[in-house]
């Protein structure tokens, strides 16, 4: 058991070491969240009633882009120097290296979408309570983001327009979290009670932990071999 | 006598059997599509709120069972070929994709036509729409992966996976977005007893026959031209009478 989790800390370490020393990856997935944020009140016009309203939906289906953007590069570095094959052929269980990959990814890519929360929902009028629920859903579905969508990433491993095939497959399959995220907002901002919508995500939080590190193994088994 | 069933999962005894059964297939639905056709039109009462415009549940009805249905289908055989590694079970797969998506085309678009005189619109944001649609977007993801990786096999098992995942998600899928939003009827067929009128029923289940009849004629017919295009090195293939010519 011990040892598992050792080989889990150091998957998340070495894919968080390699990202920190190429930050412009990072913080391009943040900076494209926070444009598309920005572009919609352009888009739709400045009243805040309608901005306020509109928040939750907005910033939950630009962090499903921006998650989206990411994914491409989860597998893709590691399978272009070979580093992907020996973690195949390593002794240790393929699903436990892809579940520290996927945290590794949400890490990086979710993780600062959640932090950057609260200046966008400032900027869409959001009351403070909204803005909090808005956070913990975000917390809590963003993980499953990462961790559905690299099925797809591995699905769609070294093929031509991977990047668009990736977002076809995946973005279908996110619904629910993005019905369940913006719910939870919006009981929250009309004075329901939002606990329901919490819960629903983390059971699919828990669902897509305990099953997908082995679906994208396999995955990847099929696009390497 | 054992009939050995298994003889027929390798392509090559599965090609001729195919050809062999699609006349039948055709024929029937044919023959019922025009039974169902004129029982919906012509014999069939209309409808006491809906007048006249509720005929198109008549194709409208059985493509969206279909639709669901072969989507069903079709990641039994993913499975199937995923698990067991036989490739007529993926050929399957794949030959059945295609019509899954049309039918489920055919229930969006005259949902749509059913919509605009009923609801006043052609498209609402409702459960059931949306979890249709939701459909078609799964059986395009499952297309294109399909198409875009250039070795069969691995294809085959990459979208069998997707096709599996995506079966496990349409029940959460179709809860999530029904807990969103329902504006769309309830069943009218339940298996206590329903409320629509006799013949209306009957010409609806001959519909749905003369459907499902359809799709197994041309999802046949689909499957032995993939079957042709994956064995065309093979010597069967070319000792076949309409390809040696």
């Amino acid at each position: 058991m011990n040892k598992i989790l050792l080989l889990l800390v150091m998957v998340v370490r070495r894919d968080l070491l390699l990202a920190m020393r190429r930050r412009a990856d990072v913080l391009t997935t943040l900076i494209f969240f926070v444009m598309v944020v920005s572009l919609f009140p352009l888009g739709v016009g400045p009243e805040t009633d309608m901005l306020r309203r509109m928040a939750p939906g907005v910033l939950w289906v630009s962090a499903l882009l921006a998650s989206m953007l990411s994914l491409g590069r989860l597998f893709s570095a590691d399978h272009l120097d070979g580093t992907l094959e020996q973690m195949l052929l390593a002794p240790q269980s393929l699903s436990v290296l892809v579940l520290g990959k996927m945290i590794a990814h949400w890490v990086v890519s979710g993780l600062p979408l959640v932090l950057m929360t609260p200046v966008l929902g400032l900027q869409f009028d959001m009351s403070l309570k909204a803005v909090g629920v808005l956070m913990l859903s975000l917390l809590l579905g963003t993980p499953i983001l990462s961790m559905v969508g690299a099925i797809g990433a591995a699905l769609t491993l070294g093929l031509r327009g991977g990047g668009v095939l990736l977002s076809l497959l995946v973005l279908p399959l996110c619904i629910p979290v993005l019905i369940f995220g913006t719910g939870a907002v919006g009981a929250a901002t009309s004075g329901l009670d939002f606990s329901s919508h919490l819960s629903l995500l983390g059971a699919l939080l828990v669902l897509a932990a305990a099953f997908t590190p082995w679906v994208a193994a396999q995955a990847l088994r099929i696009s390497m071999e | 006598m054992a009939i050995n069933w298994f003889k027929y999962s390798a392509p090559t005894m599965f090609y001729p059997l195919a050809g062999k059964l699609i006349p039948w297939f055709a024929v029937s639905s044919a023959i019922l599509f025009a039974v169902g056709m004129y029982l919906g039109f012509v014999v069939a009462p209309a409808d006491a709120t809906q007048g006249e415009f509720y005929r198109i549940i008549y194709i409208h009805v059985p493509a969206s069972i279909l639709s669901m249905f072969l989507y069903l289908v079709m990641a039994a055989y993913a499975a199937l070929g995923l698990i067991f590694n036989t490739r007529l079970s993926s050929m399957m797969a794949s030959a059945l994709a295609p019509t899954g998506a049309l039918f489920a085309f055919i229930a969006l678009w005259t949902g749509a036509l059913w919509g605009k005189p009923m609801w006043g619109t052609w498209w609402v944001w409702d459960a059931r729409l949306t979890s249709e649609l939701i459909l078609l977007f799964l059986y395009l993801g499952f297309i294109s992966l399909h198409a875009s990786i250039d070795d069969p096999r691995r294809a085959d098992r990459a979208a069998a996976l997707l096709a599996i995942v995506g079966s496990v998600n349409v029940p959460i899928i179709y809860f999530s977005v029904k807990w969103w939003n329902t504006l769309h009827q309830g069943s009218t067929i339940k298996f206590s007893g329903t409320s629509m009128q006799i013949t209306m029923q009957h010409a609806m289940f001959t519909m749905l026959a003369a459907c499902w009849l359809y799709a197994v004629a041309v999802v046949l017919s689909r499957v032995r031209s993939i079957i042709l295009e994956r064995e065309r090195h093979a010597k069967w293939v070319a000792e076949l009478p309409e390809v040696a010519l």
